[in-house]
């Protein structure tokens, strides 16, 4: 099948001259690729599998012994560790919320004719388009109890977002939706502006109300794209380090990514904190599987 | 009971006139259809009865009241889309139930009025599929079955059946005419196709280029035509018209087409029914049906030479040459050899139409 599609080589071509046949030029362009992705990511992948069964570190010279189960055993009796799940999975939902509600609801507000549309969309976008450091970085200054302009503009005093612990993770997500609403939006924005105006018309004349109109109409006919942006946004927040390790250090904001972190590079716990990778590894896998079933059946209608 | 009533209504895109001074009124139970080719502002007519454009000017009265500020959904109108609208992520059913569900009608009555639609327009079986699944006719018959199933003041409809293919659409015509005589609804109907207005109309309404044109039954408009313009747009083949003069004979009036040597006869009634028209610029409407072949010379023919001929089955379509004009004449079919050949003809005098040429209108000659 896949030979058919590669259409043959202009015989009066150059690298027909030089003697370059199809295949390889084929080759000549992927398989560098499919080298790369080999050296710098299969082979860890695979590398770090057989780690999270020995109990290397990789501060010392001593030989990786092999231990079996004995990390995972560990890391799932280990209430620390659930703990860091267990704030993972809040600091998911309240952000993927978030962006949910804020981005499709900009959307829907732009989804009409109004005067600067395109650029409007465009400066919304503008967070996305940061690096996650950057944002971080700024976020903690707009946080500052002290000069910070957020608890200035709130009149919340020397309110301590990144330092309070029943706060920090809040203000961490709170971040995430002000980063990536507009990724939401933008999606919501395609699905939106997919479903004919006929229909509105037609829903107008069968006399349905905004909201019947809304919920019956609008809703189920954007939501494949919908549930697109929460599987991307799921899996993103699920891995989040970088916003989090720059915001706080609040145990109780500590996500499971950061504690890899630290189990990796700071503890040295080499098989151990493999081991852990993997765990999370299966679990985003079991997710998204989740999601994308719901997808499917979403789509079908 | 329902009576629609439009007086005096305005419409602008931007700085075009789209409808131009719109009076109409239409009476409880008649099915109207609004002809016209596309751009001539019919379907904007009939969306601003139902509510999806606003007007500039006038009124629309829906027995007797003003509407014209009201949205569409308190207007109480059904309207069935070119393009169906049906929603497609719901089954049949649940489009047909759509518009009850909406206003939150019990359970039962839903279910018992959306089966008694579907069985009267013999889509119960597909009830449970989605509209992707279904055939364009079928996809009209539920698009008909979601506006009949609330019982509205009137149904609007918008070239339902113009993106079905033509045998389908004679089908559906014929079906469409049926339902309307059998639930009696007034019912509004936009169309280009001047066949589908005649089959199925009460009155015709001809609009052409935001201005009503006329209005009457198709027997009317197809034997009356106001004015040029409906003259040429109602009845396939299109109607002749030739710049023609008339002048006075022994005994008759003859009507002279184009430069043509000698004149056709007619009764000398013509002259006084013109009313002093006669001397000026005239054209004369005759449908093919209107202008007589025979092979045979006879009195009051002229001698004349076919050119082209378009066998159309049940007839033939036969230009014949009269001075440098030409007319088309229907014959039966294989009447005429080819072209080249000398017949002769005449025009049916009851058959004729005059126009005045600078205003377009018709001078109402019947003789």
């Amino acid at each position: 099948m896949a030979t058919t599609m590669i259409t043959t080589l202009d015989r009066s071509s150059r690298a027909a001259a030089r003697g370059l046949s199809d295949i390889s030029i084929r080759n000549l362009f992927i398989i560098p690729t499919i080298l790369f992705l080999i050296v710098f990511n299969i082979f860890p992948l695979i590398y770090s599998l057989g780690y999270s069964f020995t109990d290397f570190r990789a501060s010392t010279n001593a030989p990786a012994n092999f231990i079996g189960l004995q990390n995972y055993r560990d890391l799932l009796n280990d209430p620390y560790v659930w703990s860091n799940f267990a704030i993972t999975a809040k600091y998911v939902i309240i952000s993927v919320a978030g962006q949910l509600l804020v981005g499709f609801g900009v959307a829907m507000l732009l989804n009409r004719d109004i005067p600067l549309k395109g650029l409007l969309t465009t400066l919304l976008l503008l967070p996305m388009m940061l690096s996650m450091a950057v944002v971080g970085l700024f976020w903690k200054l707009l946080y500052d109890p002290s000069f910070g302009i957020i608890n200035y503009a709130l009149g919340l005093g020397t309110f301590e977002w990144l330092s309070d612990p029943n706060m920090a993770l809040y203000a961490v997500a709170l971040t995430d939706i002000w980063m990536w609403s507009p990724f939401v939006m933008l999606l919501s924005l395609a699905g939106l502006s997919a479903v004919p105006k006929h229909l509105y018309e037609a829903a107008a004349i069968d006399r349905a109300g905004p909201f019947y109109t809304f919920f019956r109409i609008t809703l189920p006919l954007v939501a494949p794209i919908l549930m697109i942006a929460v599987i991307f946004r799921t899996m993103e927040a699920f891995k989040t380090f970088d916003l989090a390790y720059i915001l706080t250090s609040q145990p109780t904001a500590e996500l499971i990514s950061i504690r890899l972190y630290k189990m990796a590079f700071q503890e040295w716990q080499t098989g151990r904190s493999c081991a852990m990778a993997y765990i999370v590894l299966i679990m985003v896998l079991a997710i998204t599987n989740i999601y994308v079933k719901y997808l499917n059946k979403v789509k079908e209608r | 009971m329902t009576q629609i009533e439009l007086s005096g209504v305005q419409k602008y895109f931007g700085a075009v006139q789209v409808i131009k001074d719109l009076n109409l009124k239409i009476d409880d139970n008649e099915f109207i259809v609004l002809l016209g080719q596309s751009g001539c502002g019919k379907t904007t007519t009939l969306r601003a009865i139902a509510g999806l454009e606003t007007i500039d000017g006038g009124d629309i009265l829906i027995d007797g009241k003003p509407v014209q500020h009201l949205k569409a959904a308190d207007r109480d109108i059904a309207m069935v889309f070119q393009s169906f609208s049906l929603y497609p992520h719901m089954s049949v059913y649940e489009n047909i139930a759509f518009p009850l569900r909406a206003t939150r009608k019990s359970k039962a009555e839903i279910d018992q009025e959306v089966r008694s639609v579907a069985k009267t327009l013999q889509i119960t079986d597909l009830l449970a599929k989605k509209p992707s699944a279904l055939s364009g006719g079928d996809m009209q018959r539920v698009a008909i079955g979601r506006a009949l199933v609330r019982r509205p003041k009137a149904m609007l409809m918008d070239e339902p059946i113009g993106a079905l293919d033509a045998k389908l659409r004679e089908e559906m015509r014929a079906e469409i005419k049926r339902l309307h005589i059998k639930q009696g609804s007034t019912s509004i109907y936009v169309t280009h196709d001047q066949i589908e207005a005649m089959s199925l109309a009460d009155r015709i309404v001809i609009m052409h280029e935001g201005v009503l044109q006329q209005v009457g039954s198709p027997d009317d408009v197809y034997s009356h035509p106001a004015n040029l313009f409906v003259a040429q747009f109602v009845g396939s083949p299109v109607m002749n018209v030739a710049e023609a003069s008339v002048t006075e004979k022994a005994s008759a009036a003859s009507v002279t087409v184009g430069d043509a040597a000698t004149g056709f006869e007619f009764p000398r009634a013509l002259l006084s029914k013109l009313n002093g028209h006669a001397g000026g610029k005239l054209a004369l409407g005759i449908r093919p049906e209107g202008v007589i072949v025979r092979h045979e010379a006879a009195d009051g023919f002229l001698p004349v030479e076919t050119q082209i001929v378009e066998p159309l089955g049940s007839f033939d379509i036969v230009d014949i040459k009269v001075g440098s004009r030409m007319l088309r004449a229907r014959t039966k079919s294989g009447f005429v050899s080819g072209p080249g050949e000398r017949v002769f003809a005449r025009i049916d005098p009851a058959q004729a139409h005059f126009f005045d040429v600078a205003s377009g209108r018709s001078l109402g000659v019947r003789l």
